[in-house]
């Protein structure tokens, strides 16, 4: 009998109140006739089978009366469901980003077992530096660990294709036939490069396309392959497609080219020019490829102590392939959406209590015509999921919608699709969500109310203290978290401010830029004649100021770093550099100012003496207080070291070149990021070993708006080589603007967050205090006509909101500087303690307060004493 | 829409009761024996089913509790007995109605024996 009992714990409790004895007595007098077995299993099915329909029937009804409820209070259910769905729509979004960036597995086979691989300096503090061919050669045969290793140049190749229309512009990576085998994709048809595509020996010049490429030239993937495209000039067969997910290292790329393209000079210990990616061997670990490659980097630094000194080999899973800036970014979006959703939940709980309350008479009825304390429960209960739910599902479409914005905070270093994807976990994530919240501001009022309920004849609910110190407890923690928010947002808004008041050492107004990226391989003569001819027409339109080229504009490349040789300095002192190659007028162009000397000019040709432009900060380090005009510099080229660091010996076989000029510095790494001293070097007398850094960069200074020169800087590029693809033009001032483009999300999508919880917090503050004014309106009026004037009651009331105020600044102030301290990589120029922060953060929260308090203290000082003790 | 025809077609557990209650007030297990018994064992109740149907047959007003018990030497003071109300025959009636309709059609293609 007792198992009987207990399966009936089944039912709804009220149900069980209800017809539990019965029940025992029907199934006691049927285990006096029916054997035991079936008996007990028909009580079981029928116990399981009814008690869930019983438990669908009260929900049902629950249902109903929640949205009669809802029907009869419309703006109390626009402003439940507006939180519930701010609250979870916030975190509903970050998660999804959170899920995208960090927990989704990537899009290969077995992707656990991906890894990149990095030469590390951490004497130069480059924990994380690509990877010169040479050393990776050798990493390939003397590892254990890993059961492929493939590459690619790290840069982007700019190509043009020509044959389908206008020329079009395309991004290039060149990779080894490791890359493809490591990744494990497989093409959608033709097929990968192979071991012999990575020498010049044996197969034709192949290249793989994007699905995206192939099918705007082709219609589909399979008519591609086999086809030759003319590509800089060269025709290339496509060997294979690959399919529409396939983004590796980004989304930008429009095809794969084979090794056998990367000039010889590549192939040394100097130059790290490679991104490497490996797959674990089936019994390889994280720990046992960490030890391998330590050994590796060990064995290689004894081997070549001139190039490999103090290097290493850094193992990283590849999911983890991304700054701790990024990482932080995305992990301080989910937190604060955690936040808001924190705040949101602490607003519906006060606001379901304070509606419970008001809807006291009603439940009392309710209880004397018999319903169980344990019905109002559930009932409230009920509505709580109800709200949950609606708030979950809005929380979905918020985060399908802004997906878009998301992608940005998506860091580029993931080779994967940058829009979040909406997936199972973000569903469960939202359903688990709606469960949790549910519980967090659903059961505290619906158990406060039917406590409440049962005495609410009695109106000793307005003396129940312990709800009150809840209920003020909730509005507190809205505020503290508040607070947190707004001095994330502060910090975060002032490094925003500090970041753009970085000087990038140009002048952006009036600049347009264009690229125009020629072959590698073109011949130096046509090369320097396109310069002429395009330069001069430029010049010669009306609006135009000045005209130049450059390889790389500044903060678009952090790379093409050379080590520069110069005499009577130990070779330790050496010092890296940007490397730029110009033309004439860059530098008037693009407003670096010119300090001394002069400018690369058009007599500096070929066969001329060699002339270099430094930037200020390479005085400083090589000739400080002295001129450097006239002093010889020493590079690399053309000469056997450049597979080997020159030494002081090497001097004699180094290309000289001549310091002529003096410039201001660049930001030439963007505005965060601190930058090398610059050396720019005169685009005719560029060695043609060095084709990739031939200027492709075309900047105009121009008169009035600049992007209306763009239709006929096109015909002049076109008329000049009708087969050079262009790409822009767009204005120098984006190129500047994109340097902020990530903390401009964070900061739209932070501010936000903290917008909308300062609202809540608001909201809440107003509820309660509105709530307490309903409350005490008896205690107000005998306070009244005992004397006490209508500025006493108000500083009561917006002094006890104040009060919650200062308890929610102080529980907040050092919660935020832990968030804070949390976040430093996403700092710039702003110490996670910034007073300045703080006290604006810690005012807005009082004034919000203050707002929020106002208008029910006012509505508790107009109160007629006479009225409401008549009422009484 | 009338109170009676909204609540057709009722689902058999309910008709089952509504007849058992036809002549008499019962409590919850004569219920049961009833229907089985007019069944020829084809239907046995199970105590779940039966109450959530009387608690839905109450909410219905298709029955009610009453209050009238029988001698006490024949009582236990733990069951309750139930009445068919009028809204009770009257459905019962509209729902044999329907049901009769419904074999009349069947006749009428053969499914069922006897005359159309």
């Amino acid at each position: 009998m007792l198992a009987y009992r207990l399966l009936l714990w089944l039912y709804p409790a009220s149900f069980r109140a209800e017809y539990g004895e019965e029940m025992c007595a029907v199934f006691a007098r049927r285990r006096r006739r029916e054997r035991a077995a079936s008996l007990w299993a028909s009580a079981v099915s029928d116990t399981v089978i009814n008690a869930a329909a019983a438990h669908i029937d009260l929900a049902r009804q629950d249902i109903r009366w929640t949205l009669r409820g809802w029907r009869r209070a419309p703006g109390f259910a626009l402003l439940a469901i507006g939180v519930a769905a701010l609250g979870m729509g916030a975190t509903t979004t970050a998660f999804t980003l959170l899920n995208h960036v960090l927990i989704r597995p990537l899009p290969f086979p077995r992707a656990d077992a991906l890894v990149a691989l990095y030469q590390t300096d951490h004497a130069n503090n480059q924990p994380r530096d690509n990877v010169a061919p040479a050393n990776l050669e050798d990493w390939r045969t003397m590892n254990r660990s890993f059961s492929s290793i493939g590459s690619y140049v790290a840069p982007i190749v700019p190509m043009t294709l020509t044959g389908h229309g206008e020329p079009m512009r395309l991004n290039g990576i060149v990779a080894d036939s490791g890359f493809f085998a490591t990744l494990g994709v497989a093409p959608l048809a033709g097929r990968v490069f192979s071991p012999d595509d990575d020498t010049d020996r044996g197969t034709p010049f192949g290249v793989i396309l994007s699905h995206r490429l192939a099918v705007s030239l082709y219609q589909d993937a399979a008519s591609a392959v086999g086809r030759a495209i003319r590509l800089n000039e060269q025709s290339p067969v496509v060997f294979g497609v690959m399919p529409p997910a396939f983004a590796v290292p980004n989304r930008s790329v429009d095809l794969w080219m084979p090794m056998r393209g990367v000039p010889a000079m590549a192939r040394t210990r100097g130059n790290e020019i490679l991104s490497v990616i490996a797959r674990l061997a089936p019994d390889a670990t994280f720990e046992s490829v960490r030890a391998d490659m330590a050994v590796v980097g060990r064995q290689l630094e004894d081997a070549y102590p001139e190039d490999n000194k103090g290097v290493g080999i850094g193992v990283v899973p590849l999911r983890e392939v991304m700054s701790s800036q990024s990482w932080t970014s995305v992990v301080a979006v989910f937190a604060a959406a955690c936040g808001l959703t924190l705040i949101a939940c602490a607003n519906l709980a006060n606001l379901l209590f304070a509606r419970a309350v008001g809807r006291r008479r009603e439940m009392a009825v309710r209880i004397a015509i018999g319903a169980g304390r344990e019905r109002i429960v559930r009932q409230l209960f009920t509505e709580s999921l109800v709200l949950a739910a609606v708030g979950a599902a809005a929380g979905l479409v918020i985060a399908l919608v802004s997906r878009r914005l998301l992608a940005f905070l998506v860091p580029s270093a993931l080779p994967m699709d940058p829009t979040p994807q909406m997936d199972w976990r973000v569903l469960a994530f939202a359903v688990v969500l709606a469960a949790v919240t549910t519980v967090v501001f659903g059961v505290a009022p619906s158990w406060l109310a039917a406590r409440g309920a049962n005495f609410t004849l009695l109106r000793t609910l307005t003396a129940d203290r312990r709800s009150n110190r809840l209920r003020s407890g909730l509005v507190v923690a809205e505020l503290a978290a508040t607070v947190v928010l707004l001095v994330v947002v502060g910090l975060l808004l002032k490094s925003m401010w500090v970041v753009q008041a970085v000087d990038p050492g140009f002048r952006t107004e009036g600049v347009l830029t264009l690229e125009t990226a020629l072959p590698i391989i073109e011949p130096a003569p046509a090369r320097r004649a396109f310069y002429e001819r395009v330069l001069t027409e430029t010049r010669g339109l009306p609006t135009v100021v000045s005209a130049g080229y450059i390889g790389f504009l500044p903060m678009t490349w952090a790379a093409g770093n050379f080590l520069l040789a110069v005499p009577g300095l130990e070779p330790t002192n050496w010092p890296s550099v940007h490397l730029r190659f110009v033309t004439p007028d860059y530098f008037k162009t693009i407003g670096v100012p010119i300090l001394s000397g002069r400018d690369v000019r058009d007599g500096d040709h070929q066969t001329a003496p060699l002339v270099a432009v430094i930037s200020q900060s390479m005085i400083q380090k090589l000739w400080p207080g002295q001129d450097p005009i006239g002093r010889q510099l020493y590079l690399p080229f053309g000469s056997q070291s450049m597979n080997t660091m020159p030494t002081s010996r090497d001097i004699k076989d180094l290309t000289a070149w001549t310091v002529v000029g003096v410039v201001g510095d660049v930001a030439m790494r963007g505005l965060e990021a601190p930058s090398l001293p610059q050396l720019y070097l005169h685009a005719d007398q560029l060695p043609d070993v060095m084709g990739f850094y031939a200027p492709k960069d075309l900047v105009v200074r121009a008169t009035g708006d600049p992007l209306a020169l763009a239709p006929a800087l096109r015909r002049i590029v076109h008329e000049a080589k009708p087969q050079q693809a262009i790409s822009g033009p767009r204005l120098l001032d984006d190129v500047v603007t994109e340097q902020t483009a990530l903390r401009r999300a964070q900061l739209v999508v932070l501010t936000a967050f903290a917008g909308i919880s300062l609202l809540l917090a608001g909201v809440g503050i107003h509820g309660l205090l509105a709530f307490m004014v309903s409350l005490r309106v008896q205690e107000v009026g005998v306070r009244m006509a005992l004397g006490a004037q209508r500025g006493d009651v108000l500083r009561m009331f917006v002094g006890h909101g104040l009060v919650l105020a200062v308890v929610g600044v102080a529980v907040a102030v050092p919660l935020a500087y832990a968030a804070a301290r949390s976040m430093t990589s996403l700092l710039f120029g702003v110490l996670p303690g910034d007073l300045i922060v703080y006290a604006s953060a810690v005012l807005v929260a009082l004034a919000t307060t203050l707002t929020g308090s106002l208008q029910p203290a006012i509505r508790a000082a107009s109160v007629d004493p006479t009225l409401t003790i008549r009422g009484e | 829409m009338d109170d009676v025809s909204r609540l057709l077609p009722l689902p058999p557990v309910t008709f089952h009761i509504l007849l058992a209650l036809a002549d008499e007030d019962r409590h919850g297990y004569a219920i049961i024996q009833e229907v089985t018994e007019r069944t020829g064992g084809a239907l046995m109740l199970g105590a779940g089913t039966l109450y959530r149907s009387i608690h839905r047959m109450l909410e219905q007003g298709l029955i009610i509790e009453t209050r009238e018990r029988p001698a006490p030497e024949d009582d236990d003071e733990r069951r309750r007995y139930y009445r068919i109300t009028k809204l009770g025959v009257e459905t019962a009636k509209a729902e044999s109605k329907r049901l009769a309709e419904l074999v009349k059609f069947a006749r009428q293609r053969g499914f069922a024996p006897g005359r159309p």
